[in-house]
């Protein structure tokens, strides 16, 4: 049997549609099987919460008196690019303050506008005929202003590679502080419960994807940058063994809050935006219930060393997500402990507020308007 | 049996005897030495004694005589969990497990008792969630 997604929005509509997690679907196949399952279950809530530093948001201030052709900009004393006609500018999640450096940076700008909190404006001019302004210092809110779009060109990585130390100096990363002589893996993904894990092959995500975003609703709007579809795929399950597709999304940061959108600040290397973000599978037919029911057993990541400073580091083998939540893997036979640095208990919150938005009739499917591509490979700078 | 965790600091001129050798071996106790630093001014030690309640009060008078400061270990680690998005950041730094995810919820869990206080979740917090207090 298969559905459409007028079908399943219409049992949406009549609050009638059947949804579960990509967690609660795997024990829910186990017991009952895919077919009798692709019958039962309209929809599968998938999520994640971590750590994304292509990430920012795009603003439009509304115009001053007299007005101002913004171009050079800074907010919190963290600059942010104004090279987009007069009062429109882009805020990056990395962008550090040029007063408190890494103890502060775009990401924290976003924060406090969504928290609510003033945030000082200064911004400089030549000045034209038309913009006769040079200077302006004030302060906006997130209400003040007349747009703030969330607008993040990176998202929702489809899988991550796990990250260790060979050296004998304790690294300072992105993905968390890496200590030496195999120390510590750190890795960054919900696995059974990350979106692109549960749609392989982009499926149902596609551009105009409706998606919960940072506690509001967003949409795709891209392929994300250095989506990597290429990626060598597990034969059976077609899910990348390393980090292959992403997601450019967007959505009104006006309805977001600090719940599901947050700064981070990783020790030496800068700052960072932990975006939450959930999305909805249909299960169209008896694929998708298979794909959405892998669990984290079958799910496998490649183990990179940050210690060699090179474009492509060697890889030290493949561990599946279960092992790595079981809190030690095996590198060179030496047992290693494991941390995860995205939100697995945050991921859940998403999938389950997904889930309710769904059964209360509040958040309908939309079908993808392109399909993402599956073949593009990814370039270098040389 | 009890427990009690202190901090110790030794004048210079004691920095080359045995006290602890003597201290595990007349007053029976089960030592476990969370933290040691020598500095050309002094030596300084958190350690956890274990043993009955008399050989621990023997065991801290010896110290005394011998003119190791002897201060409860009144440091805490603080965490501020209403805050916390349970990342599980600071877990990859954390030596002796007092810092982990419960495996059925997910939410992070922190175990003073495995706490040695070596402040190494501090920094790995992404939220800067974390402080020591003195």
């Amino acid at each position: 049997m298969t559905k459409t997604y007028a079908q399943i929005n219409e049992k949406i509509k009549k609050g009638k549609a059947v949804v579960v997690t990509a967690e609660e679907i795997i024990d829910l196949v186990k017991k009952k099987g895919a077919k009798k399952v692709s019958q039962e279950v309209d929809v599968v809530t998938t999520a994640t919460f971590g750590p994304m530093c292509s990430s920012g948001a795009l603003l439009n201030f509304g115009h001053s008196d007299p007005p101002i052709k913004i171009q050079k900009l800074w907010l919190n004393d963290v600059p942010a690019y104004a090279g987009l006609a007069a009062v429109d500018a882009y805020i990056g999640a990395t962008e550090l303050s040029e007063t408190q450096g890494i103890n502060y940076g775009g990401a924290h700008v976003i924060e406090d506008l969504i928290s609510g909190k003033k945030v000082k404006l200064y911004a400089t001019s030549l000045g034209t005929d038309c913009y006769p302004a040079k200077e302006i210092e004030t302060s906006i809110t997130l209400k003040s202003i007349n747009q703030a779009v969330l607008f993040n060109p990176r998202n929702a990585y489809q899988n991550y590679a796990v990250a260790v130390n060979s050296s004998k100096k304790t690294l300072h990363t992105y993905m968390g502080i890496l200590l030496p002589e195999f120390g510590n893996a750190t890795f960054s993904s919900a696995g059974e419960l990350s979106p692109l894990i549960n749609d392989p092959e982009y499926r149902t995500i596609g551009i105009g994807t409706r998606i919960f975003l940072g506690g509001g609703v967003g949409y795709v709007a891209w392929e994300g940058t250095q989506h990597n579809p290429s990626q060598k795929r597990d034969k059976k399950t077609k899910i990348p063994v390393a980090p292959a597709g992403t997601l450019s999304l967007i959505g009104n940061l006006k309805d977001m809050n600090r719940d599901f959108l947050r700064a981070g600040i990783f020790e030496k290397y800068g700052v960072s935006l932990f975006v939450g973000i959930g999305i909805p599978i249909p299960i169209l037919d008896e694929e998708m219930v298979v794909r959405t029911s892998i669990s984290n057993k079958s799910v496998y990541t490649t183990i990179l060393d940050y210690s060699v400073r090179k474009r492509k580091r060697p890889s030290l083998g493949k561990v599946s997500y279960a092992q790595l939540r079981s809190g030690y893997i095996n590198i060179k036979g030496k047992k290693v402990p494991t941390a995860s640095i995205s939100s697995l208990y945050k991921a859940r919150q998403i999938a389950n507020i997904l889930k309710r938005w769904i059964k209360d009739g509040k958040f309908f499917l939309q079908e993808p308007i392109e399909r993402l591509s599956l073949r593009t490979k990814l370039r270098s700078l040389e | 049996m009890v427990q009690k965790r202190v901090v110790l600091t030794f004048p210079q001129d004691l920095i080359e005897q045995p006290i602890i050798y003597k201290l595990v071996k007349d007053h029976d106790l089960v030592l476990n030495i969370l933290r040691a630093q020598v500095t050309p001014e002094e030596g300084k030690m958190v350690l956890e004694l274990e043993g009955s309640s008399d050989n621990i009060k023997e065991g801290l008078k010896y110290l005394h005589e011998k003119k190791v400061k002897i201060e409860p270990l009144a440091k805490d680690i603080k965490l501020n969990d209403k805050e916390c998005i349970s990342c599980g950041a600071c877990i990859a730094v954390c030596s002796t497990g007092a810092l982990s995810l419960d495996t059925k919820t997910a939410k992070l869990n922190f175990d003073r008792d495995k706490c040695i206080l070596c402040g190494c979740c501090i920094p790995a917090c992404p939220l800067r969630l974390i402080e020591i207090e003195i």
